[in-house]
């Protein structure tokens, strides 16, 4: 059967994509900071009538035309709506593949007659698309370059057999040729396809490197070359349906068990290990309950998954019964296999384990680990990180005594550089028995922090006869006495 | 029955202690240093006075221990019995804010108990619950050659009798040192 291939290009994606949702009757376009410049990206229909390009520097185009409405573009939603123009596509045929950042490429080999043949499939898609407020070319051709330069250069049909006579009027830029190549090609007076096809293959090679003739081949179909289609994100999911409805938490706790010995040989063939786990069951009156479990460590062994659900599955509210089960691995991560050895003890599990059920009670992100960071500022001398995200690690420098208490800096009523002889604080009347000191620590300029707009601080450690040991500071710049923190 | 200070600290396993006073936090910290498996220290999340781990390094190494901001005194007390419970570290310390009752006492030490683990609870003065096995009181003393210089009493021993020590903290050794004792 001879092959047929559609190319679909949206010349605006991302304008089109964000005027969806917004319309603005005006011109407007979207910009890209590119190289530190402001670039319009993408624009619609009024904008390119106004005469400006893409590519064209903001500033520029806002001189030209103070009311152009314009908006940051988002890459990212870009790419995820190609991914769901992918998954549209699949409506005409299986096999479906993404062309560049704003093209898609259908390989309709046997299924236009579904539609009522190539015209009426393409004027379908034709219809939809601008339904959607897409601006769509399509090319339809022998081969996927062929679509591709009947998709970009003169929309138009190329008849089964017919692509050459189709595409030969085309410039050779239509062949997916870099820029460089088609200079060159120009600058020769090569500007169709016709007179790159009439040349003799051998000079064309010796001057121009394999790039036009495997290209050409390809547009021709002289040379394969393949869709092929994105492959499906991998789900890490599974069901269980019960012929009459279940009630006890030992019940639920046993459908669990089988739910996850069949999810945890999928991560495990997958070398992926579940950082959240969901568990959803319908109830028999199609109200349905989840608990979710997020764990401190990657993991895939239902043995130790099982019993940290206990905990939320005795929460669950049966009602008149539950005839449906669904676990669902939500957040996967990459657990790869790993050589496990007498002399390297493996991570702590029982801490994980235990950090994953406190963190069902009060929070994962409510339990943490220090690490040291590279400050002199006693509240910047270290950091704090979630203890599930983080490993512990860093060496603690004692560079000096440092309190093991500290606290908001609490003032005090004393005056002069060195530390008073007595003062009190905390509604203690305290007496300095021996002062040591002073520490000069300056703010860090680079930072902006409220509590250091006093400026210097000279710190003190403060033995009081009293027996208390507190650490004091003096602002030099902003004269005055606090109390920041307590040794032990 | 023998009443030196190496029968009370280290502290004994499996057990719950409480300690009050100005330096409860280092005797804490001294605690967390002993046991080979990591600590875990409890603090109600709006406390503004904080633990500071480079004042800790001394005492402990900070890496082994993980810190736990619960948002209730109820929490805090769950978390504990969680952790005493679990045996995953060798010493649990949580900073409580309210008296602990019967019930709340009686169950840390039975958790503590069945998970080998230490529990150390720092409390105000006068808060403590009947079920711990020792209660400290730890306060600063002044001394003109010393900086460290402490004075630990036990103020409530369930398996032997009340005594007061005056001791300091060698950072290098990473000991407790008696400089000298005297019954009450």
């Amino acid at each position: 059967m001879q092959k047929r291939v559609v190319s679909l290009w949206f010349p605006r994606l991302a304008s089109d994509r964000f005027l969806r949702a917004r319309t603005v009757d005006a011109p407007f376009a979207l910009t890209l900071r590119e190289n530190n410049t402001e670039r319009l990206y993408c624009l619609n229909m009024k904008a390119e009538e106004l005469g400006l390009r893409r590519g064209m520097g903001f500033s520029d185009a806002r001189a030209l035309f103070p009311d152009l409405q314009t908006c940051p573009t988002d890459p990212r939603a870009d790419s995820l709506f190609l991914r769901a123009l992918t998954r549209w596509a699949a409506r005409y045929c299986p096999w479906v593949g993404q062309e560049g950042v704003d093209g898609l490429v259908l390989n309709i080999t046997g299924s236009a007659h579904l539609f009522g043949g190539e015209a009426a499939l393409l004027a379908d898609m034709r219809a939809r698309l601008s339904r959607a407020g897409l601006t769509a070319r399509l090319g339809l051709a022998d081969t996927r370059g062929g679509a591709w330069a009947l998709a970009r250069f003169g929309e138009g049909v190329a008849l089964p057999g017919k692509t050459l006579e189709k595409i030969a009027r085309l410039p050779v830029a239509s062949l997916r040729l870099t820029g460089s190549v088609c200079d060159t090609l120009q600058r020769l007076g090569i500007d169709s396809i016709a007179d790159l096809h009439a040349l003799p293959r051998a000079t064309l090679t010796r001057r121009f490197g394999r790039e036009p003739l495997l290209r050409l081949d390809q547009a021709l179909g002289d040379q394969p070359e393949d869709v092929s289609p994105l492959p499906d994100p991998p789900r890490y999911s599974a069901r269980l349906s019960l012929p009459d409805p279940i009630g006890l938490a030992s019940d639920i706790t046993a459908g669990l068990q089988r739910l996850l010995e069949q999810l945890c040989v999928r991560l495990t063939n997958a070398e992926q290990g579940a950082r959240t786990l969901q568990l959803t069951l319908r109830r028999v009156d199609q109200a349905s309950q989840q608990v979710e479990l997020r764990l401190a460590r990657p993991l895939r062994d239902p043995a130790r998954i099982l019993p940290l659900f206990q905990k939320g599955v005795e929460t669950v509210d049966a009602g008149f019964g539950i005839d449906q089960l669904r676990l669902e691995a939500t957040l996967v991560e990459d657990q790869p296999l790993r050589q496990i050895s007498h002399t390297s003890s493996g991570p702590d599990d029982k801490l994980d384990d235990l950090i994953t059920r406190l963190g069902s009670r009060i929070g994962l992100d409510n339990i943490i680990r220090f690490l040291p960071s590279d400050s002199h500022i006693p509240e910047r001398s270290y950091i704090t990180a979630s203890a599930a995200y983080s490993a512990p690690g860093g060496a603690w420098p004692a560079l000096h005594h440092r309190p093991l208490r500290l606290f908001p800096p609490e003032q005090i009523a004393a005056s002069g550089r060195t530390p008073p002889r007595g003062f009190r604080w905390r509604r203690m009347a305290l007496s300095t028995a021996r002062a040591t000191g002073p520490e000069r620590i300056a703010p860090e300029w680079w930072l902006e922090d409220e509590a250091w707009r006093t400026g210097l601080r000279d710190y003190w450690m403060v033995e009081t006869r009293q027996g208390r040991r507190l650490w004091l500071f003096h602002t030099p710049q902003n004269p005055g006495w606090y109390v920041q923190g307590e040794f032990a | 029955m023998n009443n030196s200070f190496k029968d009370h600290f280290p502290l004994r396993k499996s057990r719950a202690h409480e300690v009050t006073g100005p330096t409860a936090l280092s005797f804490a910290a001294i605690a967390c240093g002993h046991g080979g498996k990591g600590a875990m220290w409890i603090v109600e999340s709006w406390q503004q006075e904080t633990l500071n781990p480079v004042g800790l390094a001394p005492f402990c190494d900070p890496a082994k221990v993980v810190l736990v901001r619960a948002d209730s005194p109820i929490d805090v007390l769950a978390a504990s019995e969680e952790a005493l419970r679990s045996g995953a570290v060798s010493t649990v310390v949580a900073e409580l804010t309210k008296p602990l009752g019967l019930t709340a006492g009686r169950r840390l030490q039975l958790a503590a108990e069945a998970g080998k683990t230490t529990g150390v609870f720092i409390i105000s003065d006068g808060m403590g619950s009947n079920a711990t096995e020792t209660r400290w009181r730890c306060s600063p003393e002044f001394d003109a050659q010393d900086s460290t210089l402490q004075r630990w009493e036990l103020i409530k021993n369930k398996s032997g009798t009340l005594k007061v020590w005056r001791v300091r903290w060698d950072a290098e050794a990473r000991r407790v040192i008696v400089v000298s004792e005297a019954g009450e």
